[in-house]
């Protein structure tokens, strides 16, 4: 692949300004390029960590108002920097660890969980122009890095050597497997209307007025998304298909032997997959940045996305939690068929040419 | 290819898990996610309340047995004085009789929202557990008000009760119980009706009436089972033959319906509470007992029926001041002993539902 050119529109005196400075400073072709990559990758990854530490707080302040109480309240103005103060705490805490763990897999599952969480926002178009690199294959790359969390949740389930770690990582493979056959059906839907796999062709696509969103304009577009929400619900371990950490079962399922900044990793990454599959739902079914032209394009992404991962929180704090075998039979009994029978309608519509 | 070569393996789950409320340790052979056996270990909570109780007086036993059976301390107190009385042929002022019924089934009703919101918590619904607390508030301002005590009461006293209630008491009761009574409607429509609730209780952990009458399973999980036996009808004490209200029962035996069982039991409850509110007379509220409490020489056996199912005490006497056995029954015992017998089968998610809705504790088991 050669370096993508950026599509940078509100950014790109200052990228220019960067770039000059840069250049100045004796930078010049690849390192120039490997450089600036760098350096964006560092600017996502320090927003990214700030938003999943502002959504741990979010949560907890929904969590309490659906519970009658506040949430935490003491820390800053309604505890805004509580999860700040936990990430401390986290940091300082003693890193304890078990004798008979498998010790390259135990080290090395928090920071593949971490790593693939972020991966996925190379892609991301935050707003118009604001991506770090407008990949030609960039849902599948989305799909493949988003599915590699569970990759990390088996080794941490197997490095523990604890039975309720492991019965967790199985868990979590089975199940993260299972939705994924629907997850990406109902994403093949969008791509069979947009013709490419680009996250910024799929933004584009949708421009103009609300109907042109994919969730009005694709034949049975609610149904689409509903099959994609239901399904990224159970890709990011959230409540009613948290069986991995099914607390009340598995008491911390595959992270039960992790204490300290290994925790802090998995927590944060559970928070930048509820933000990642709640970005991926606005980019394909909700015209991702596309708004009314006097808000800036990122205020609409955010704002959808916040949206949807709203309506996450509503779940996880609203209903009981499923049974495994129920999970599984869900995903296969009742969600793959509906999206393939979806799938197949929107094709043959498109073949028709039944839309707009 | 051969077939797979797979082993059981046990999982020791407690005495410290989220689901055992308490300190019960459960050893389960599992084959995969699911439960071959279960073996209860218990014992983490022995304080020795029964060896304790031989060394003190007769009033000085009741606060010891509020810790006995934490959550539904009042009937802790209640059968305790029941026996005493017994043995020495007290007489109870109508007053008093009335303003114990009141509380025990006020405290019934707290027992019963913490098992509701345990129950949602333990199948993976947070939400319920604080809304439980928040009515079960409501009953705890009442006891606060009259005892001053919102756990451990030690209220009801051999002979009466210790305190009268307060003015605002009665209002405020009638208050709480009606929006008790709303609520629990609001907690049928938030999880009866939901497809996710009722496929994790439905069918799950099947206790046949049988094996609970042979196990002497009683109380809620006895009558889910559809074993019509409730105390306070075929054995009355106090003053329930006076009230009209009725013995929930359920056909299935299934967590289901103990969940939905312990609902229907709260607004019976509800009923008791309003017709002795009702006819709440006025005057004494402790019979003539002396503090030298020295029933005669014998033995006794009295028994309420508790939110968790019989709750006994037998006292053994000499004559003396002090009793020479206590010994204590909880409906928790059995239903525990009970579990192996139904409990395995299903997969590990299905043991904590019905873990749940026996609604065990364990001090109850430990004594």
């Amino acid at each position: 692949m050669s370096p993508t050119p950026f599509i940078l529109m509100e950014l790109q005196p200052v990228f220019a300004w960067i770039y000059e400075l840069l250049q100045s400073l004796g930078f010049k072709g690849d390192l120039l390029t490997v450089v600036v990559y760098a350096g964006l990758g560092v600017t996502v990854f320090g927003v990214l960590a700030l938003l999943a530490l502002y959504l741990v707080w979010w949560e907890r302040k929904i969590a309490g108002h659906i519970q009658q109480r506040f949430g935490p309240m003491r820390n800053g103005w309604h505890g805004w920097y509580q999860t700040m103060m936990d990430g401390l705490k986290l940091l300082q805490k003693e890193d304890v660890l078990v004798d008979t763990r498998d010790k390259p897999v135990f080290f090395w599952a928090p920071i593949i969980c971490f790593v693939a969480a972020f991966c996925a926002y190379v892609v991301m178009p935050f707003g118009e122009g604001l991506i770090v690199a407008d990949l030609n294959i960039g849902v599948l790359y989305i799909v493949a890095i988003t599915t590699f969390t569970v990759i990390s949740l088996l080794m941490a389930g197997w490095g523990s050597n604890n039975k309720y770690a492991l019965l967790g990582g199985m868990r979590s493979a089975a199940q993260v497997v299972s939705y994924e056959v629907p997850m990406v059906a109902s994403i093949l839907t969008v791509i069979l209307f947009t013709g490419s796999l680009s996250m910024v062709d799929i933004v584009e696509s949708q421009s103009g007025m609300v109907f042109n969103w994919f969730i009005f304009r694709l034949p049975f577009g609610p149904i689409a998304f509903m099959i994609y929400i239901t399904a990224a619900t159970a890709e990011a371990n959230r409540t009613p298909f948290d069986i991995p950490e099914a607390e009340q079962e598995l008491v911390a399922g595959f992270n039960i032997e992790y204490s300290g900044m290994k925790f802090a990793m998995f927590f944060l990454a559970e928070f930048v997959n509820l933000f990642t599959v709640s970005a991926i739902a606005v980019t394909l079914f909700f015209g991702g940045w596309q708004g009314w032209e006097f808000i800036p394009s990122w205020i609409w992404f955010l704002g959808k996305t916040f949206m949807v991962v709203l309506l996450l929180m509503l779940f996880r704090w609203t209903y009981p939690r499923l049974r495994v075998d129920q999970l599984m039979e869900f995903a296969w009994k009742i969600l793959v068929p509906i999206a393939f029978a979806n799938l197949i309608v929107a094709g043959w519509m498109k073949h028709a040419g039944w839309y707009w | 290819m051969s077939a797979l070569r797979t082993e059981e393996f046990i999982v020791n789950m407690g005495p410290h898990h989220p689901s055992t409320h308490g300190v019960c340790r459960l050893m389960l052979t599992m084959d995969g996610e699911k439960i071959v056996a279960i073996e209860p270990y218990i014992g983490y909570l022995h304080r020795s309340l029964e060896k304790i109780c031989e060394n003190r007086t007769y009033h000085q036993c009741i606060p010891i047995l509020d810790r006995f059976e934490y959550v539904t301390a009042m009937s802790c107190n209640y059968t305790f004085a029941l026996a005493a009385e017994k043995l020495a042929q007290v007489e109870v002022p109508e007053r008093a009789e009335y303003l114990r019924v009141i509380m025990l089934e006020l405290n019934r009703i707290a027992s019963h929202l913490i098992f509701f919101g345990t129950t949602a918590m333990d199948l993976g619904a947070l939400t319920p557990f604080l809304y439980a607390l928040r009515e079960r508030e409501l009953i705890m301002d009442l006891f606060e008000m009259t005892c001053g005590q919102r756990l451990t009461y030690n209220y009801i006293r051999i002979g009466g009760v210790s305190k009268d209630i307060p003015a605002e008491f009665v209002p405020k009761c009638r208050e709480a119980i009606k929006i008790i009574d709303g609520k629990v409607d609001e907690y049928m429509a938030l999880l009866n009706g939901n497809p996710i609730w009722k496929a994790r209780t439905i069918g799950v952990g099947y206790l046949s009436p049988e094996l609970a009458v042979a196990y002497g399973v009683s109380g809620p999980v006895l009558r889910a089972s559809g074993v019509k036996y409730d105390i306070r009808r075929d054995d009355p004490y106090s003053i329930y033959d006076r009230f009209d209200f009725e013995i929930p029962c359920r056909e299935n035996g299934d967590v289901f319906d103990r969940y939905m069982l312990r609902l229907d039991e709260i607004k019976q409850s509800i009923r008791i509470i309003e017709q002795a509110l009702d006819g709440l007379p006025e005057g004494e509220i402790k019979g003539k007992v002396s503090l030298k409490f020295k029933p005669p020489a014998g033995e006794v056996y009295s028994r309420v029926e508790n939110s968790r199912g019989e709750l006994g005490v037998y006292i053994l006497s000499d004559g003396s001041d002090k009793p020479v056995r206590v010994k204590t029954r909880g409906g928790s015992y059995s239903q525990l002993q009970a579990l192996p017998h139904f409990g395995a089968g299903g997969l590990i998610a299905d043991l904590v539902a019905i873990f749940a809705s026996l609604d065990i504790i364990m001090p109850e088991v430990d004594r």
